[in-house]
């Protein structure tokens, strides 16, 4: 009677044909990086800028799954939490040290969120919802600008700025290193969720929020951790975004939009598809600035917006999304 | 014997609609209780009063203490209930849901070994999607699912509904079963009352949200009116 199951759901999982076409990505990847070495530089960069889309992009996903809205603010928080690991610094904390310190403080942060601003509202209005993260998303932003102001703040950059050279191709420490954090941040969180008793009866409660409680799962709290996770990932999306675009109070604006796209072609409700739609884009958009002429740097959002338009026309629920139709 | 679970004067409303009114029973430890009614008599209702999913006035008390908590905190307390649509996570595996089942506490091998020994099949089937399971292993993951919880009271809401008339059979007799080699005490709700008064004990028949009738099932199968509406002879 009262919703312990939805009528239609989408569920998540890659079909054949896009399995394919994801490993004749690769193929083309690999083969292109092994005939040209900027080719190949492309696309490591490409895939550091994805990395960083990603972990965006991932947060959105968590927190769609959970509470079913897009947190307009996800970026701004992810700047937020940036700053703090600036003011860290600002007080001699080692730049690892305020790394982790900052992801502690940005858990935290996304699970107070939670229950102070969604929670109260959460099942009264989707439109309420949405007005509330775009409302933190200026306030954030109004409270950064006033704290830090808005022009250029640096930071001690984390993985040095070595380049390295296999054959002739130049690999800079920095993309690597973005590449690695980003990527194992993502990895760290899917054991979670995938292994561990926390995980499990996090996803009970996105999944079936009635039906989790009935095993004795205290669900609100299932959601503040989810909260605190996007955050967190947010955090290191904001942290690695700094190295290359250094702190300001619009860092992660442009980054949100791509993150957006990217979790979009993934399909919304897929954690595995917003990564790989964040690769994707990355990859894409730096080897369609190098190599198609006319899009310069001014052409990158105009595409990510194509792409994100595109999906949503031909194949609503993107790559990991297939609609399914169950009985109640 | 002693109650476990004593229902006392019970209202419970959704919103502007009273579903309950003043309805009392009780379960006594290691029986099994019937509830039967027409559809919207309060059978539904009356388990969500206990596990703490609508909203409830009345006294309701569990193994001597008043129950106040939602319905997390009832499953802390020991009580099962298998819901409306059995509250399975079609999306997770058969083993995924079983490791939900004992949420509240730490499951052991023993536990998945127990499971087993009622339900054969799960362990072949612990990888697949609850979704993809038929209506009757559906069901039976449900209760197996709350079997892991090692409740003190179960609460089964229509564990026939839908369900082919031997699987019914079958459910029924892994319920029986359940309550006398595990002495686990089951308080279920039923439209198929022929089935539910030869396994319960005690029955009580809803009409609208009030107690009609209650009282042993064998005397309830001979009473007039219990047999003209709800046995069909």
């Amino acid at each position: 009677m009262l919703g312990f199951s939805r009528k239609t759901k989408v569920t998540t999982g890659a079909s054949l044909p896009v399995l394919i076409g994801l490993a004749a990505v690769c193929v083309f990847l690999i083969v292109g990086s092994l005939v040209s070495d900027i080719f190949a530089q492309q696309t490591v960069a490409g895939l550091a800028q994805g990395a960083i889309f990603a972990s965006l992009a991932l947060a959105l996903v968590l927190i769609y799954r959970a509470t079913e809205v897009i947190n307009f603010a996800q970026g701004e928080m992810a700047m937020a939490t940036t700053y703090i690991a600036y003011q860290l610094t600002l007080w001699h904390v080692t730049y690892w040290l305020a790394f982790f310190l900052t992801l502690i403080i940005a858990f935290v942060f996304g699970g107070v969120v939670y229950g102070v601003l969604i929670r109260p509202v959460q099942h009264r209005s989707v439109i309420a919802l949405v007005i509330i993260t775009v409302g933190l998303f200026i306030l954030i932003d109004g409270l950064v600008t006033w704290k830090w102001g808005a022009d250029l703040k640096f930071m001690q950059a984390p993985f040095g700025n070595q380049v390295y050279h296999v054959g002739g191709v130049a690999f800079s420490r920095q993309d690597i290193g973005v590449l690695l954090v980003s990527i194992l941040s993502v990895v760290v969180l899917w054991v979670l969720f995938q292994f561990t008793k926390l995980g499990l009866a996090m996803r009970a409660a996105a999944l079936r929020p009635a039906a989790a409680s009935l095993v004795g799962v205290r669900v609100d709290w299932m959601l503040a951790i989810g909260w605190g996770l996007a955050a967190m990932l947010g955090a290191v999306a904001g942290l690695m975004t700094e190295p290359s675009q250094f702190l300001q109070p619009t860092m992660m604006q442009a980054i949100l939009l791509y993150s957006f796209a990217a979790a979009v072609l993934g399909g919304l409700e897929s954690p595995a598809g917003s990564v790989v739609g964040g690769l994707l884009i990355g990859v894409f958009l730096n080897l369609i600035g190098q190599y198609v002429g006319f899009a310069t740097s001014e052409l990158r959002l105009p595409i990510a917006f194509a792409v994100l338009l595109i999906v949503l026309l031909l194949k609503p629920n993107g790559l990991f999304g297939r609609k399914q139709v169950r009985r109640v | 014997m002693a109650a476990l679970l004593v229902l006392e004067n019970v209202d419970a409303r959704y919103g502007p609609i009273q579903a309950l009114h003043g309805v009392s029973l009780t379960v006594d430890e290691g029986s099994i209780v019937a509830v039967l009614g027409a559809n919207g008599a309060g059978k539904t209702t009356t388990l969500r009063a206990v596990s703490g999913t609508v909203r409830r006035s009345g006294r309701v008390e569990f193994a001597g203490k008043t129950l106040r908590a939602g319905p997390d905190g009832t499953a802390r307390r020991g009580i099962a209930h298998v819901p409306e649509g059995r509250g399975t996570f079609a999306e997770l595996t058969v083993w995924e849901n079983l490791r939900l089942g004992a949420y509240t506490r730490r499951a052991s091998k023993d536990d998945f070994a127990r499971v087993e020994q009622y339900f054969p099949w799960i362990d072949e089937r612990r990888s697949q999607q609850a979704g993809t399971l038929s209506g009757g292993e559906q069901q039976m993951l449900a209760l197996a699912r709350a079997f892991m919880a090692r409740p003190r009271l179960l609460l089964l809401d229509e564990p026939s509904l839908g369900l082919a008339p031997l699987l019914v059979t079958e459910i029924f007799r892994i319920i029986r079963e359940l309550n006398e080699h595990e002495g686990l005490t089951v308080l279920v709700v039923e439209q198929n009352a022929h089935i539910a008064l030869q396994l319960a004990g005690d029955a009580y028949v809803l009409e609208v949200g009030r107690v009609a009738l209650s009282g042993p099932s064998a005397e309830l199968q001979q009473h007039e009116s219990v047999r003209r509406s709800y046995l069909g002879y």
